[in-house]
């Protein structure tokens, strides 16, 4: 227990050095580490709790995307009937998770149904290959109807491809924004996780990842009342100051109803380009720039239609409906509302990133501002330097010359801690703070069990070196049995913790790893030389 | 001539902490079933993080908070259940709002309606808004963690010692739980995310501190054959007891190091882990978790074995100590 190979502590010195060593660069002003190879920029990150920022959980609207795809189905499936000249009884439509259709009499129905079967194809999976299942579930239901379901595991294929399209659009949104080092990332099957760290204005980039932002072009229908409205239109609500707050047509609470008609001419899908400029009374605005067809199918709706309003609708509120003076030729064009410097801005941003393909909704956010995050960065190392003060004298006192091996040992492993959290590029956050001060408290215990060990191995009449050699083998056993049950509950909560609580499950299981290889090395290897040394009589603990 | 070091425990200590436990068991059954009433009847507190809502950190701009002016500003709202609170300093002030009816959204115009009324008195230090579906996820994934952890390292136990041994760690972790959740409900500190991270460390201390003393008592299993099971499981004891006091000294430093100087933010966590690591987690070790194993059976086919020798070594040391060991660092030292 006592012997090293020369060789064998020379890679223990060396192992201890360089993991310690990796935790240089959060010593060093960054400018500094910038010069550095790539390999060496290894930080330790401040969570969003010490360094303030938002989190932000967002989740796609499934309803949403399960209507968009019904409507799409439903558009399928009259083309379908139409290609294939087939005549229906009842027009295709939309009844609660299906669309139906009823062929008429007379009509060679089996092969309408296998031309709507032939709609449905099969899942693939990028794992397994073919699925098995099918994308549509197609069902006879009698008296010539025909049913057509996306099948679930189609919808939620969906949902997953609905996140990965908003993904990019939500970073091109932050990035937009200038916002250093944001993190976009898919959470589950559903969900969007954004964490931006260090943001003066958490209510903006709410405003700014949570709008769906579908633009649209629609010509006002000047012949309806909001009373009244036909078929072919409907009442959207126009938004004063460009407030939000949720509208419900046509009850509008904060401006006037305009009655449009739902044919969309020109949509936000088809603009290259948006930027805030100012009109002639230097009010903001918003001035855009339309891709080629974007601009011809705009040119020609704006030449029919000279003098009557059109509306530019955003997420289904009218953000303004001027009237067409001219024809618009150009593919230019700008948007006046009732807007600030700041929603201008928003708008641009908006329009440039593009639309996300559903609605998103949050459901969990957590801001911390930068005051409270540097308040508790403060407060977490007053308390560790306290807290390592206490022990550092109180382990002197009980063991004197081994307490000094004792807290060699634990400074080494709080080096070692840094320098591992380090190289993972692991955040930090105030309970994984927490957590190092908590992992002094096992580092410390692991010598005093070696220690306690060998105080009872000299009581049964060993001698010094005998004591120390048996104190070491028998405490090492312990030790390894009592870390890994730790280490299990730190792994726990590793998996199930989201958050500020992984980050203490992230700290607690390095100093759990570093703590057992102090123990098993270092400390011994301390010892052993100076047993090398000194060649005591007695152990002085 | 010696300068002995402090000894905080005597070298030989020699409680009978196996017949304690008839005062023991009966104070351990008293507190869990407190504890038990004390959850049903007080219940915990839960935050935000499990039962959905809002809570926002404000830092008056000037001077100390007004919070009668606050609470009747924000009572203006009519935003149903909400806690106005002092956090720290006198400026600070802690504003629990009850989930909004109404699905996810309306919990994001409730933060906007306080935004507007509070206005720029205010400087926002936290805002956090946890929506009714991930607040029923995070409660389930944090109860089934719980049991992962406690499942994961009863497996582990059970294939390190014998069966027994890892029911008795399960007993005394169920005692450990029970009791902490019964601290929680009398001090009706918050109940969040950390708080399952402070039952868990709890859980996995109280476990370490276990299994040091079962290692030495499977140490002595094997060692004395011969020994009845209550003294062999006091002398376990007894020498693990120094080592149990000195590292719960130490811990209980870094906790009340971090309790006093930490802030706010981790408060609830460190008092829950004072009470649950230093207090409960200690006394289980000693009082429950060992006494148990005589009830469990361990070392019962050793009953037999007593009759046939007589005790006749009561130190029953080895003569020679691991002989070949210590010749090993000698011979090399020499060099």
């Amino acid at each position: 227990m006592l012997y090293f190979a020369r060789w064998k502590a020379i890679a223990i010195l060396l192992t201890a050095l360089i993991v310690c060593a990796f935790a240089i660069p959060n010593f060093v002003s960054s400018a500094t580490v910038k010069k550095w190879p790539a390999w060496a920029q290894r930080y330790v990150v401040l969570g969003l709790d010490l360094q303030g920022g938002s989190h932000i959980l967002l989740e796609v609207d499934t309803a949403d995307v399960r209507q968009q795809r019904l409507v799409s189905l439903r558009d399928e499936v009259r083309k379908t009937l139409r290609d294939a000249k087939i005549l229906y009884s009842t027009v295709p439509a939309i009844r609660g998770n299906a669309v139906e259709v009823r062929i008429r009499e007379g009509q060679n129905f089996p092969a309408a149904l296998d031309k709507l079967r032939a709609l449905s194809q099969p899942l693939t999976n990028n794992i397994i290959g073919v699925t098995g299942q099918q994308s549509l579930d197609v069902t006879d239901a009698g008296g010539g109807l025909i049913r057509l379901a996306p099948s679930e595991a189609a919808m939620t294929e969906r949902i997953r491809q609905t996140v990965d399209q908003a993904i990019p659009i939500i970073e091109r949104r932050v990035n937009e924004l200038g916002l250093v080092e944001p993190t976009v990332q898919r959470e589950g099957i559903d969900r969007i996780l954004v964490q931006v760290p260090g943001l003066g204005d958490p209510q903006r980039l709410l405003e700014i990842i949570g709008k769906t932002a579908k633009l649209e072009f629609r010509l006002v229908n000047q012949n309806a009342s909001p009373l009244n409205v036909p078929p072919d239109s409907e009442v959207l609500c126009e938004v004063e100051n460009q407030q939000k707050g949720d509208v419900k047509p046509p009850a509008c609470t904060g401006g006037t109803p305009v009655v449009v008609y739902k044919q969309v001419l020109v949509e936000g899908a088809d603009l290259t380009d948006a930027r805030t400029g100012f009109d002639q009374n230097n009010q903001p605005v918003v001035d855009f720039t339309f891709d080629a067809t974007g601009a011809r199918k705009f040119g020609e709706v704006t030449q029919e239609n000279v003098g009557r309003p059109f509306a530019i609708i955003l997420d289904r509120q009218v953000i303004s409906a001027p009237n067409i003076r001219e024809p618009i030729l150009g593919g230019r064009g700008q948007i006046s509302g009732h807007f600030t410097v700041e929603t201008a801005g928003n708008l641009a941003i908006l329009l440039r990133a593009g639309a996300l393909p559903a609605n998103l909704t949050p459901i969990e956010q957590r801001v911390v501002g930068p005051g409270l995050g540097q308040d508790s960065i403060t407060k977490g190392e007053y308390a560790s330097i306290v807290g390592a003060a206490l022990v550092i004298v109180f382990m002197l006192v009980t063991y004197k010359l081994f307490g000094v091996f004792a807290n060699i040992a634990v400074a080494v492993n709080v080096g070692m801690i840094f320098g591992v959290l380090s190289l993972l590029n692991a955040t930090l956050t105030l309970p994984g703070i927490a957590g190092i001060v908590l992992t002094v408290g096992i580092a410390v215990d692991s010598n005093v069990l070696i220690y306690e060990r060998i105080r009872e191995e000299v009581r049964h009449g060993r001698n010094a070196i005998a004591a120390i050699d048996a104190g070491f083998t028998r405490a090492l056993a312990t030790i390894l049995d009592s870390n890994i049950t730790t280490f299990i509950a730190a792994a726990v909560l590793f998996f199930i913790g989201t958050g500020p609580v992984k980050g203490f499950a992230v700290t607690l299981g390095v100093g759990i790893a570093t703590t057992l290889f102090t123990a098993f090395t270092l400390t011994r290897l301390i010892v052993a030389y100076w047993v090398r040394w000194r060649r005591p009589t007695y152990v002085p603990i | 001539m010696r300068l002995f070091p402090l000894r905080i425990v005597p070298d030989e200590t020699k409680f009978d902490f196996i017949r304690f436990r008839r005062i023991s068991f009966p104070i351990s059954a008293m507190l869990s079933i407190l504890a038990i009433v004390l959850y049903f009847t007080h219940g915990l507190n839960f935050g935000i993080d499990f039962k959905g809502g809002t809570l926002i950190e404000v830092r008056a701009k000037s001077g100390a908070a007004d919070l009668a002016q606050m609470r009747s500003t924000i009572a203006g709202l009519r935003l149903g259940d909400f806690q106005l609170q002092q956090f720290g300093g006198p400026a600070e002030v802690l504003i629990r709002i009850a989930e909004q009816p109404g699905g996810e959204k309306e919990q994001q115009v409730a933060v906007e309606k306080v935004r507007q009324a509070l206005g720029d008195t205010v400087e926002y230090r936290r805002v956090e808004v946890v929506g009714p579906r991930v607040s029923g996820e995070l409660l389930y994934k944090g109860i089934l963690g719980m049991f992962a952890a406690i499942a994961a390292i009863l497996c582990y136990l059970w294939f390190r010692f014998e069966w027994q041994f890892a029911l008795g760690a399960m007993i005394a972790n169920v005692h450990d739980i029970v009791l902490t959740l019964g601290f929680m409900s009398i001090t009706q500190v918050d109940f969040d995310l950390t708080s399952i991270a402070a039952l868990l460390t709890i859980l996995g201390y109280s476990l370490n501190d276990t299994v040091v003393i079962y290692d030495r008592i499977r140490e002595m299993l094997r060692r004395y054959k011969k020994m009845p099971m209550p003294e062999l499981l006091n002398v376990s004891i007894n020498a693990t007891l120094s080592r149990s006091i000195i590292t719960h000294v130490t811990v209980a430093m870094s906790l009340l190091a971090l309790l006093l100087f930490g802030g706010q933010a981790i408060h609830s966590f460190t008092a829950t882990m004072m009470f649950g690591v230093v207090l409960v987690g200690t006394y289980t070790s000693v009082f429950i978790a060992s006494p148990i194993l005589i009830y469990l059976g361990v070392g019962a086919n050793r009953a037999q074995a007593r009759d046939d020798v007589a005790d006749e070594q009561p130190e029953p040391e080895p003569a020679k100590p691991a002989a070949k060991s210590p010749a090993r660092p000698a011979a090399r030292a020499r060099r």
